[in-house]
């Protein structure tokens, strides 16, 4: 709990609710009649509606990126570091909006939602949604929100993913796009991994095919177990080695299958402290978003073309241990962009976090993030005048 | 700007694609977007400095030259462009062969170590010159492969590299007589304009 909100703070936000009465055609064949998604915003909006950024959430985000709830908040939102006023994200000259994907369930139209035509939860019959179904899905929320053009999109992993993909799709829609620590496409690794963890949500005796909510039980074993394997790959070998080595439990091997290693216990408590605030169904569909993106696919293979709409400045950022989406992934992208002749700018920043590390406020990165958004900004400020 | 870069930026056509190994803060990149309307990254692998290209808008590549330029394609830019770095490589000579690889044409500069003044140095003295243009000590310089204009000169002979142009500097720009007559004694630094 914050004592005081501190003054670089968006201080205590509350979340809104955006209702879309018009069908959503999705990527699978299938649609959503009507849906809703929850979104924060913090700074304002200026009176041309130039200054806006869209941040896009990874895996497990949500729309809460900044602030406080309330004064009773154990934590800030999950990328309060970067966002608020004063920070590489300035709110006191962006207007920012974060919101929960559709098919989370923090809120947004999910598998947790109630299915209209049923009346019952939707659990596994929600539809499969996409990146590109999301990116359809943040216009027309930008749509309602009268903002036509963003200032920047910026998004971290999967988020990247859907900053490439406005980029391509709503090519007059943005000035600079920031993906960071992302990929143009799963890796056949990055894939079985995610399959992984799916396995051991759905082969979960209570995930009851999906059904879990209405039979009133939970995959808590499997999506926990989810979230351990996960973490691993958030982590690297270096950040792991640090933090945990092979500290002990107790201060003797107890020969036994409890815990001996604090890194057991850390991952237990992290796939533990997952299944209380995550549901299962959304953790199997964000994995298959990620594993079906490739826009390069529609382009026969060749990202270079795929990009060629693209009219946006480019950012890429990654970190040398991150080996989820390791820098070589991030300059696949570059390398397409350099040339498709677009602008790009890419910066390989040295850390030992691993993955997570897109989520630490690393001064470099933050510097760059900020030396970007400025200009932009400045350029908006002398384009009004 | 510094005085090679104003030659260079002249010698540069409007709306060509160029890319800038090892560029810095972006000077020269910063000038040509600005002016010539050309499209261009560069590379760097100084923190400091690629978040000043960012900060000014110039497209800056984190890319250490050192590990090959093989993800750039054949012929891809108009023109590469590598100030005051080349003796700082290990393979001058094959980096030379990749940059003319990678551009249709290039443009050089180095610190002459010709100059009289470093002949002087290392003649009378009987040390390695240091200098404000070159104040590193023999051990610690990145400087590892010193050339002169002529050395320069001869290896595109040997290579069948073609001298499209090439100027002669000394440190305020004036392009005396002399220096342009005898550029291996008086430039501090050369600046060649190369092609296949």
């Amino acid at each position: 709990m914050p004592d005081v909100i501190p003054v670089d703070s968006v201080g205590i936000v509350t979340p809104k609710i955006a209702q879309f009465a018009e069908p959503l055609a999705l990527t699978c064949g299938k649609s959503l009649t009507s849906y809703q998604l929850i979104y924060e915003t913090y700074g304002t909006l200026n009176q041309d509606a130039s200054n806006a950024i869209l941040i896009c959430h990874a895996l497990s985000g949500d729309h809460h990126a900044a602030g406080y709830h309330s004064m009773d908040d154990k934590k800030p939102g999950w990328w309060d570091s970067a966002i608020g006023p004063g920070k590489a994200i300035d709110t006191n000259t962006h207007f920012v909006v974060s919101l929960n994907n559709l098919s989370g369930c923090c809120g947004s139209t999910g598998p947790t939602s109630i299915n209209p035509e049923t009346g019952k939860i939707w659990g596994a019959d929600f539809p499969i949604v996409t990146v590109e179904d999301w990116v359809e899905s943040q216009a027309r929320l930008a749509d309602k929100l009268g903002i036509k053009t963003f200032a920047a999109i910026i998004g971290g992993s999967l988020g990247g993913m859907q900053v490439l993909e406005w980029s391509i799709r709503f090519p007059d829609r943005l000035r600079a796009a920031v993906v960071i620590a992302s990929a143009p496409k799963l890796s056949a690794q990055n894939i079985a991994f995610n399959e992984v963890a799916r396995q051991s949500i759905s082969r979960d005796p209570d995930f009851r095919h999906g059904n879990y909510l209405n039979e009133e039980t939970l995959p808590k074993n499997g999506l926990g177990l989810a979230r351990m394997l996960a973490h691993i790959t958030y982590l690297s070998d270096d950040s792991m080695d640090s933090k945990f080595g092979r500290k002990m439990r107790h201060d003797a091997f107890q020969y036994n299958y409890d815990i001996e290693f604090e890194i057991e216990s850390y991952l237990r408590y992290q796939g533990e402290a997952f299944t209380n605030r995550f549901d299962a169904n959304t953790y199997l569909l964000m994995t298959k978003a990620l594993d079906y993106f490739d826009p390069a696919a529609r382009t026969g293979g060749d990202l270079s073309k795929a990009l060629e709409k693209a009219t946006c400045e480019f950012l890429l950022v990654s970190f040398t241990t991150d080996w989820r989406f390791s820098p070589a992934r991030s300059e696949e992208i570059v390398d397409a962009l350099v040339k498709a002749g677009k602008k790009v700018s890419y910066a390989k920043v040295e850390e030992d976090g691993g993955h997570d590390a897109f989520l630490f406020p690393i001064p470099r990165y933050m510097a760059a993030l900020k030396g970007l958004l400025n200009r932009i900004g400045n350029q908006i400020k002398e384009e009004a005048n | 700007m510094r005085s090679d870069l104003v030659i260079i930026n002249d010698w540069i056509k409007p709306n060509s694609r160029v890319l800038d190994l090892g560029c810095g803060d972006g000077e020269l990149l910063s000038h040509l977007i600005g002016n010539k309307s050309v499209n261009g990254y560069g590379l760097e692998i100084d923190a400091d400095q690629i978040n000043t290209c960012i900060e000014k808008g110039v497209p800056v590549l984190e890319q250490n030259i050192d590990n090959g330029l093989q993800n750039f394609g054949n012929q891809s830019f108009d023109i590469v462009v590598m100030t005051h770095a080349l003796q700082q490589f290990r393979r001058p000579d094959l980096l030379l062969d990749e940059m003319l690889r990678i551009g249709k044409e290039c443009i050089i500069t180095f610190p002459n170590f010709g100059h009289w003044r470093n002949r002087l140095h290392l003649g009378l003295k009987g040390r390695m010159p240091v200098s404000e243009f070159l104040p590193y000590n023999w051990y610690d310089t990145p400087n590892i492969h010193f050339c002169t204009f002529e050395d320069f000169r001869r290896l595109c002979d040997e290579r069948g590299i073609k001298i499209e142009r090439w100027a002669a500097v000394d440190g305020d720009l004036k392009g005396h007589l002399w220096t342009r007559l005898m550029p291996n004694l008086f430039s501090e630094t050369a600046i060649f304009h190369v092609s296949r």
